[in-house]
């Protein structure tokens, strides 16, 4: 007998028990498919809470004023504190000094309200800075422009908002050239900025930018500065950046001590380090519930597989009876189940894709190439296994021992 | 069967040499001897019926001469070689070869119809498609369900189920016919078709076993064994027939 006559005797097997090629196909494919399901909305969520954080820009450094704690030693020594000043960003923008900064911008900080006619709108960040500002904290304006370097220097009263703050005060009219009043001084709105998301702690698009001087002119006078946002070079450079932003910070403000330093640094990538290791952790509960659906699936194959073990047992007896070799018995069941284990790992893969284009509890499901493999291996294996053990046990019984199998 | 003929005419050629045969089920106090020590020789060409009351242990003797089971003791000859001694290979050419079987139960492949069924031995012994569909219509005309053959065994009448597996024992041209009451679901009409069947098979020189609980059928045939409690208790020929021989 040859292999094709023996693929053909398997199709017919499977097409004989209709029922059994069903339900053993649905077993493999759901346990195949919630595996990949459940580890792609793990993997989503955690890509979500990563992709809020890139938004706000990994390269990114905030050099703040202040010491590096709270309590009492804290407070004596931010008595003897020098602010940061325009000063201090222009010396950060100095290549010969900070050779892996890419650019950084004064930010200074305000507590506005802003009115366009009968509406208000206060945003959640305030601030006046230099262009530089926008890329540095990653800030892209969808609509409309960026101001300039000139427009700093002539300190035009010109305003970057963000989606929330345009929404606010404009409902779905276009703010781009309208005037509105902040502090009662107007601005003229030139650009509003893409949708940045919440990070969690604040609506990143409850946004107001401008040019620095227009700010400190009309709003805060020349006051220290909130901060100084330092573009590094690229990600892998800011702890580099952080150490020439140290010394020339320190040689500026006269440190003379780590410890007693008068300002702190933050970035983007510490941050990033904490909010993504739990997230890992979410990852890891969500991959033990899709380990667990796995062996629900596989336990659920086994089942289906064992309970048509007597009836295949005695057709097994018949077979033997009339002189099948034992080697093509096996074959046909080997390939029975081959067939069943790779079309319900397929479909499972198949519908593990479909259903993770759908958000699920407001997560955007990512497949994990590897869950897809492992759920397909498993669930393909255990398929193997189950549907040809059974068959070589009763392939290895006398025809009449086989017949009388219960 | 050639070697059988020609041995005919100095010595029977054996084929079937059963020695010292117990068949035991259980253990200790609850065991029981299916057969309790049978001796049997059958020659080529022979047309033997074994009768005998119910549970006397003749289905478990024609397994055995069947190569479909084992025993508990003896020893079983089939053409000169030991059954026990045989390996998978050679017993599934025996059991698809050598040895047609019909079973008191039918045993056909559910959901399967009549000519797949007969078919499948055919198939095992490696026969092409063309060929064994052929040989398998063939068969089933003899038994008279050419009209049927595309119907599986739940569609088809506890004496047409039988006669599928007769077909199906028939498909191969076996040297060795071994049937387990095989006329227990027909009515007489078929019964008397089949019992020509078997004529028919004999005199092409093919050895027949019967099992039967009719009187009538075990007067086909030309040697006659009774049996009870496991044993053969009687082993006569039969005159009328054996002058038709
Ligand atoms: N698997 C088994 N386990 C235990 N006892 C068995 C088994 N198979 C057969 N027997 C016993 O062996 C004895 C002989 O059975 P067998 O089937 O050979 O009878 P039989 O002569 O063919 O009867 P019938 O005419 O009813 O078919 C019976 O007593 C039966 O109960
Ligand atoms: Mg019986």
């Amino acid at each position: 007998m040859n292999i094709f006559e023996i693929i053909r005797f398997a199709l017919r097997g499977l097409t004989i028990n209709r029922l059994r090629t069903f339900l053993t196909t649905l077993g493999i494919m759901i346990g195949v498919s919630s595996v990949i399901i459940l580890t792609a909305v793990g993997n989503g969520s955690s890509k979500a809470v990563q992709d809020s954080l890139d938004r706000l820009g990994t390269n990114s450094i905030q050099v703040r004023s202040g010491n590096l704690g709270f309590g009492p030693r804290a407070q004596a020594v931010s008595n003897n504190t020098t602010p940061l000043t325009i000063l201090d960003a222009v010396a950060l923008n100095d290549p010969k000094q900070v050779p892996s900064v890419k650019q950084s911008a004064p930010v200074a900080n305000a507590n506005s309200t802003c009115v366009n006619g009968s509406s208000t709108s206060t945003p959640s960040t305030f601030s006046g800075t230099w262009p530089a500002y926008f890329e540095a904290s990653n800030t892209k304006v969808a609509k409309g422009n960026y101001f300039s370097t000139d427009d700093v220097d002539q300190g035009r009263r010109l305003a970057v908002i963000g989606t929330t703050t345009a929404t606010e005060l404009f409902g779905t009219d276009n703010p781009i050239n309208q005037v509105i009043r902040c502090s009662g001084i107007p601005f003229t709105v030139i650009g509003v900025t893409e949708v940045k998301g919440s990070t969690g702690f604040q609506d990143g698009d409850s946004l107001f930018i401008a040019p620095i001087t227009a700010v400190e002119n009309s709003i805060t006078g020349y006051q220290p500065l909130s901060s100084i946002i330092v573009e590094a070079k690229s990600s892998k450079l800011t702890d580099q950046a952080q150490a020439e932003i140290q010394t020339v910070l320190d040689a500026r403000h006269r440190v003379k001590s780590s410890t007693s330093r008068d300002y702190r640094l933050f970035n983007q990538a510490s941050l990033l380090a904490t909010s993504s290791s739990s997230s890992k952790v979410f990852t890891v509960l969500l991959a033990a519930v899709a380990g667990i659906s796995l062996l629900v699936g596989g336990i659920g194959i086994t089942n289906i597989m064992l309970v048509t073990v007597i009836e295949r047992t005695r057709e097994i007896g018949i077979r033997k009876a009339i002189g099948a070799p034992k080697g093509v018995i096996l074959s046909q069941f080997l390939i029975e189940a081959t067939i069943l284990s790779l079309v319900g790992g397929a479909l499972g893969v198949v519908a593990g894709f479909i259903g993770s284009h759908f958000t699920i509890v407001g997560v955007k499901p990512v497949i994990m190439p590897s869950s897809v493999f492992l759920a397909f291996g498993v669930s393909v294996l255990i398929g193997l296994f189950f549907g040809s053990y059974p068959a070589s046990r009763a392939a290895s019984l006398r025809p009449i021992e086989a017949l009388r199998h219960e | 069967m050639a070697a059988a003929l020609v041995d005919n005419k100095s010595q029977p050629h054996i084929v079937i040499d059963v020695k010292g045969a117990v068949k035991k089920y259980g253990e200790g106090a609850a065991s029981i001897y299916a057969l309790a020590g049978v001796d049997l020789q059958i020659a080529a060409g022979e047309y033997v019926a074994i009768m005998g009351p119910s549970g006397s242990g003749k289905s478990t003797l024609m397994n055995i001469m069947g190569a479909l089971d084992n025993m508990t003791a003896g020893s079983y000859f089939l053409d000169g070689i030991e059954v026990s001694s045989m390996d998978e290979n050679a017993l599934s050419v025996v059991r698809g070869r050598k040895i047609g079987f019909i079973f008191q139960s039918f045993n056909l492949i559910p959901r399967t119809t009549a000519l797949a069924n007969v078919e499948l031995p055919l198939a095992y012994q490696g026969i092409k498609s063309a060929e064994r569909k052929k040989r398998a219509l063939a068969a089933l005309k003899v038994v008279g369900l050419e009209d049927r053959v595309t119907h599986e065994p739940t569609e088809l009448s506890g004496g047409q189920q039988q006669r599928v597996a007769v077909a199906r024992a028939l498909a191969t041209r076996p040297a060795l016919l071994l049937a387990d009451e095989p006329t227990g679901a027909l009515d007489s009409k078929s019964t008397e078709d089949l019992l020509d069947l078997f004529d028919q098979i004999n005199h092409a020189g093919r050895t027949v076993v019967v099992i039967t609980h009719e009187a009538d059928v075990a007067a086909r045939a030309k040697r006659v064994l009774r049996m009870k409690d496991g044993k053969i208790i009687s082993d006569t020929l039969n005159p009328a027939r054996m002058v038709s021989a």
